[in-house]
């Protein structure tokens, strides 16, 4: 039976991807990108991968439907009134075509090429965990045994913060993204915004701190937040932060930083970059998480919010 | 149980893929959303069932997570369409 | 008492695929939009609430089954909210919500 529900996600899956792209309104589309992302996590889950799975979740299902579906919505605004609504020609279709084929077939090939049994890691990282003070391999992995790249990944987000920021028109450098919330929202919205929030960050909090034994971990904690964050924005119970302010950018840096700081402390501390002191390695590990947490949260959501559009001086916010 | 819980968890699958064809069809965004919303609640049904047949609880925060995600998911819809 | 439990899942969860079924089969065959989110709720609240119901049963630890329990009532409180809004954006599409 395992099998046969196995067989039907692999199958509901391709139908859904293939769909997908066969869907001409742009925000159907999304929504059915949306659903193969829910999916993708079923799939995860399948697998034994939960780690992945919550990733998938929070980023795959959520986060990026909201992106597209704002970018969807922004095409169907300039559809209506000026462009006409154009499909790429066929030579580049058939191009993207034979590109995805081609990134599919080599990762098809890598795995089912794979000697039996595969070569894996999975042995010497679980028989340090306990130096680490950790329980969960996929944390340990990250921020221990390969916290350098963790470490270029969070500095890329801040890279993407500065490229979205750049797309600001010069007269509104520093002024807040999106346009101003309208002035009534729907009163279920303002429930749900006041309700949901609480809830999230809680859980959030939970996922970040479960991470150090079980699934979860910095990053779904911090998506989990962003996407809180958003959703008070999108009621209009709050304000969209103006880019410029000193205490966002702090907040946005201070993951890097912090990870920066414990690296350079690690080689005078513990003979080499990022390396933990054996007996303080869980409390260091852990203070890195939470100020990650936060600046993952907060360059997430100000990812999604995007460029600035309007200057400085606040909207008042909904009531 | 745990054949049983894998069948459940197949069967929930299947007939929300069925309500999939809304969003295919659905003459507006309405319809489309709610084919979504119905695959995000199918979604945390099937979560439930496989964590309880392997008999791993962290499932059960996948399913918490994407709840979650799903709201915010549907709101960031709600306001797209109505653009 | 564990042959029990396990009924008690086995009829749980069976109702549970039903309601999944009937809002599956609704959001299909209903005439429009607001007939379509009635069935769609249907299977927020009761299919998933089944299923939950049965798999508290099948839960280890009380904290489990609380865990299960408080995914429902987010999935409620969210599902309810969410299909006021669409419906709403299903009336009312120029106002700019």
């Amino acid at each position: 039976m395992a099998f046969a529900f196995d067989l039907a996600l692999v199958l509901l899956t391709v139908a859904v991807a293939a769909w997908t792209i066969a869907l001409r309104d742009g925000f159907a589309a999304v929504v059915a990108f949306v659903v193969y992302g829910a999916l993708l996590a079923l799939a995860w889950v399948r697998l034994g991968a939960i780690d992945v799975a919550l990733t998938e979740a929070a980023i795959g299902a959520g986060l990026t439907g909201a992106l597209l579906i704002g970018a969807a919505a922004a095409v169907r605004r300039a559809t209506r009134t000026a462009l006409p609504e154009q499909r790429p020609d066929l030579g580049t279709r058939t191009l993207a075509a034979v590109l995805c084929a081609a990134v599919a077939g080599s990762i098809a090939a890598g795995v089912l090429l794979l000697p039996e049994p595969a070569p894996s890691l999975a042995a010497d990282a679980a028989r340090h965990l306990d130096a680490t003070g950790l329980g969960n391999p996929v944390t340990a992995v990250l921020i221990a045994y390969r916290a350098t790249d963790t470490l270029l990944e969070k500095v890329v987000l801040v890279l993407a913060i500065a490229g979205v920021w750049s797309f600001a028109p010069d007269g509104v450098w520093g002024g807040r993204p999106g346009p101003a919330p309208a002035a009534s929202q729907p009163g279920a919205l303002l429930l749900l915004a006041r309700v949901l929030p609480p809830v999230g960050v809680v859980v959030g909090a939970y996922v970040l701190w479960a991470g150090a034994d079980h699934p979860g971990g910095a990053f779904q904690g911090g998506t989990i937040l962003a996407a809180m964050v958003l959703l008070v924005v999108m009621a209009g119970l709050a304000d969209v932060p103006r880019i410029g302010s000193r205490a966002l950018r702090a907040m946005v840096l201070a993951g890097p930083m912090v990870f920066l700081a414990v690296g350079f402390a690690g080689v005078v501390i513990a003979d080499a970059f990022l390396a933990y002191p054996v007996p303080y390695a869980k409390p260091i590990i852990l203070a890195i998480e939470i100020v990650l947490t936060l600046s993952i949260a907060a360059t997430l959501a100000l990812l999604l919010a995007g460029p600035p559009e309007r200057d400085a001086a606040p909207a008042r916010p909904g009531q | 149980m745990t054949e049983f819980l894998f069948g459940g968890a197949l069967a929930v699958l299947l007939t929300v893929a069925l309500g999939l064809v809304r969003i295919l069809r659905g003459p507006g965004d309405a319809d489309r959303m709610m084919a979504a919303q119905l695959l995000g609640t199918g979604g945390i049904a099937v979560l439930l069932l496989l964590g309880a047949a392997v008999g791993d609880p962290a499932v059960v925060d996948v399913a918490l997570t994407l709840a979650l995600l799903a709201a915010f998911a549907s709101i960031a819809f709600v306001k797209g369409a109505a653009k | 008492m564990s042959a029990l439990a396990d009924a008690f899942t086995v009829v749980a969860i069976a109702l549970g695929v039903v309601f999944f079924l009937a809002g599956s089969v609704g959001l299909l065959r209903f005439p429009d939009a607001l007939t379509r989110l009635h069935a769609l709720t249907k299977a927020d609240n009761l299919g998933l609430g089944l299923v939950v119901l049965g798999l508290a049963a099948q839960a280890g630890s009380v904290l489990g089954a609380l865990k299960l329990l408080a995914v429902w009532v987010l999935v409620l409180v969210a599902g309810a909210t969410v299909a006021r809004l669409i419906a709403r954006a299903a009336h009312e599409p120029e106002r700019g919500a």
